[in-house]
């Protein structure tokens, strides 16, 4: 008897979790351009991570009899003016964003939310404090204040993490703290306040599951925003350097040759535009399954 | 309204301090000397002592911010250690040009980025919206480098119709003017579109209806005005942030505007420069938010209203 009354007692919570799991896919399978660019994605995380296999050919070998050759069966996109073939160097370029996407965006998030929950939660002056650090942060154009972390931490692929963190958790804090003011009225929060449970506790087991959705819809958001600033940066030359190839680098470094052979710069251009927009759609996919109300 | 400005100024003024703050931070604790940098092997070290202490290197970081604050008040940003020349005349030199593709650039995306956000909600989900959607989602995915590059080659290149790069005269702006302008365009079309949409639904737009005007006096007598409300504030950001943002777009194009400076502060490790170009932009974005919020509350008494309920 008891332990029928325990199941009946378990039960709504499970139906309504796996209901909202399952309306969210269902409403991001619906949407047609989110699944185009899962699709993409995916691809390129498996072109990415099996590149050396893919490509018969070394992305960083130097043939100076093989420069900016054209478009043909062995080089399908060309050669670059070391001799390198163009899609192998764009294959790998793949991976340095898609870690560039990822890591930085789940960076700003972590400082974002804590931040966020911890100002939203607490009010008075840990929440002047941390929102003017955050207003500040924020006044500053971000490709300007990527640039400046750059020139102090030396250009390299890990200090874009912290260039790209350190420019996007304010945003991320902004939100989340605007979410916990609202959540902190609700009454659930009231009682656990009533039962005597700690503050730390109401924050972190209490209002962060409550925030995940959105966290979900802003990291991949990040995602493409991110690639956009290290591509910038790498093409500005404060960014990843060569020999390594990252899309912004190769696009720079092709536009010498843009008259001889324009797909050396072009072709990492639309690769770029292409992860973009497919995280971008995404994103929309997300945004619009899981929480309408961040629309516009 | 003059309480309301006055508050929102004084609002910016720890923020002002707090980026200054920052930049002065991050800049000065470089490693590697700037002027080991700047003299070479030839100097000896006692040379170099000398140059320290004419340039205050030696004295506590907190002194040289204060220092380094209060000359920034006064319209002194340091001298270039590259080129020997006020880091502020270096500036004002470049801000005409900086202001004139920004400005190219915001008429660009006033032009394309207003009527097209109005096509779209008005023939909502048709052919014209789902096309102008795309084409701004297309300008805010593309990188401006890249879509800098492509204008070169097609319209340069190919075509010849106009100049490759340089900043002789008003044919050399029309590039960069759009490339820079494309990717705002579809920021203000797509917020023409909701702002508008959302507007359409109230009452008194169906009330104008009901007696009778016709749909494009609906739209642009009644809705409009109200519709553009954001669009006008978001302009006053975005001319802000093309100011700042143009750095791009001017090291592709050639032109000597301020973004160039900051190029060539980093790739001469030139810190002063670096650091003045870089405050000077910031300055011009916490402005252009302080002009937004201000026309914000002139444009719409709503919320000048709420400000009052707030401050209560």
């Amino acid at each position: 008897m008891s332990q029928s009354a325990a199941v009946t007692n378990d039960l709504p919570e499970v139906i309504e979790e796996a209901s909202f799991l399952r309306d969210t896919m269902r409403g991001f399978r619906k949407n047609r351009m989110a699944m185009v660019g899962l699709v993409f994605v995916c691809l390129l995380v498996f072109l990415a991570i099996f590149a050396p296999i893919i490509s018969p050919h070394d992305p960083y070998r130097v043939a100076l009899d093989e420069q900016l050759l054209p478009a043909s069966t062995t080089y399908w996109l060309g050669t670059d003016n070391f001799g390198r073939d163009v899609l192998t160097r764009i294959l790998y370029g793949a991976r340095i964003s898609l870690v560039v996407g990822t890591v930085p965006s789940l960076i700003s998030l972590l400082i974002g939310t804590f931040m966020g929950i911890l100002s939203g939660y607490m009010g008075g002056k840990t929440d002047f404090v941390i929102m003017r650090l955050a207003d500040t942060m924020i006044a500053f154009p971000s490709l300007l204040l990527a640039m400046v972390v750059m020139y102090t931490l030396g250009a390299n692929l890990f200090n874009i993490f912290i260039a790209l963190a350190l420019v996007g958790w304010a945003g991320v804090a902004r939100v989340v703290r605007s979410q916990t003011l609202a959540l902190k009225e609700k009454e659930f929060i009231e009682a656990a306040r009533a039962n005597g449970t700690s503050r730390v506790r109401i924050m972190f087991s209490h209002i962060f599951p409550n925030v995940t959705p959105t966290l979900i819809v802003l990291f991949s958001l990040s995602i493409p925003e991110a690639i956009m600033w290290e591509s910038s940066l790498s093409f500005l030359g404060v960014g990843v350097q060569p020999p390594e190839a990252s899309w912004g680098l190769l696009v720079a470094k092709g536009k010498e040759y843009l008259f001889q052979a324009p797909l050396v710069a072009i072709m990492p251009g639309v690769a770029i535009l292409m992860t973009v927009l497919a995280f971008n759609f995404i994103g929309d996919g997300l945004r619009d399954a899981l929480d309408p109300s961040m629309k516009d | 309204m003059l309480m309301f400005t006055v508050r929102r100024i004084l609002v910016s003024i720890p923020v002002l301090i707090g980026i200054t703050a920052i930049l002065f931070v991050m800049l000065n604790v470089v490693p590697g000397d700037p002027i080991a940098l700047l003299m070479k092997e030839h100097a000896s070290p006692d040379v170099i002592e000398r140059v320290r202490a004419q340039m205050h290197l030696d004295d506590p970081l907190i002194t040289r911010y204060f220092r380094f604050l209060f000359a920034a008040l006064q319209g002194d940003l340091g001298t270039s250690i590259k080129l020997n020349r006020s880091v502020t005349t270096l500036i004002m030199n470049a801000f005409p040009n900086t202001l004139y593709l920004a400005g190219c650039a915001a008429l660009v995306s006033w032009v394309i980025g207003i009527p097209a956000g109005i096509l779209s909600a008005v023939r909502r989900d048709s052919f014209v919206d789902h096309f102008f959607m795309g084409f701004s989602l297309l300008g805010v995915s593309m990188p401006i480098f890249w879509s800098a590059l492509l204008m070169q080659y097609i319209f340069a290149v190919q075509l010849k119709w106009l100049p490759v790069a340089g900043f002789y005269g008003f044919e050399y702006v029309i590039l960069p003017a759009i490339v820079l302008g494309w990717s705002s365009a579809g920021v203000i079309a797509r917020l023409t579109r909701s702002s508008l949409l959302e507007v359409m639904r109230h009452d008194y737009i169906r009330t104008a209806r009901a007696k009778g005007a016709r749909e494009i006096s609906v739209i642009s007598r009644h809705a409009l005005k109200n519709a553009l409300i954001p669009v006008v504030t978001i302009m006053a950001i975005q001319v802000a942030s093309l100011l700042s943002g143009a750095v791009i777009t001017e090291a592709i194009f050639g032109i000597p505007g301020v973004g160039r400076i900051s190029i060539n502060a980093i790739q001469a490790r030139d810190m002063p420069l670096l650091q003045g170009s870089v405050l000077f932009a910031t300055v011009l974005v916490i402005l252009g938010n302080l002009v937004a919020d201000i026309l914000y509350s002139v444009l719409d008494p709503r919320i000048r209203s709420q400000m009052r309920k707030d401050a209560r």
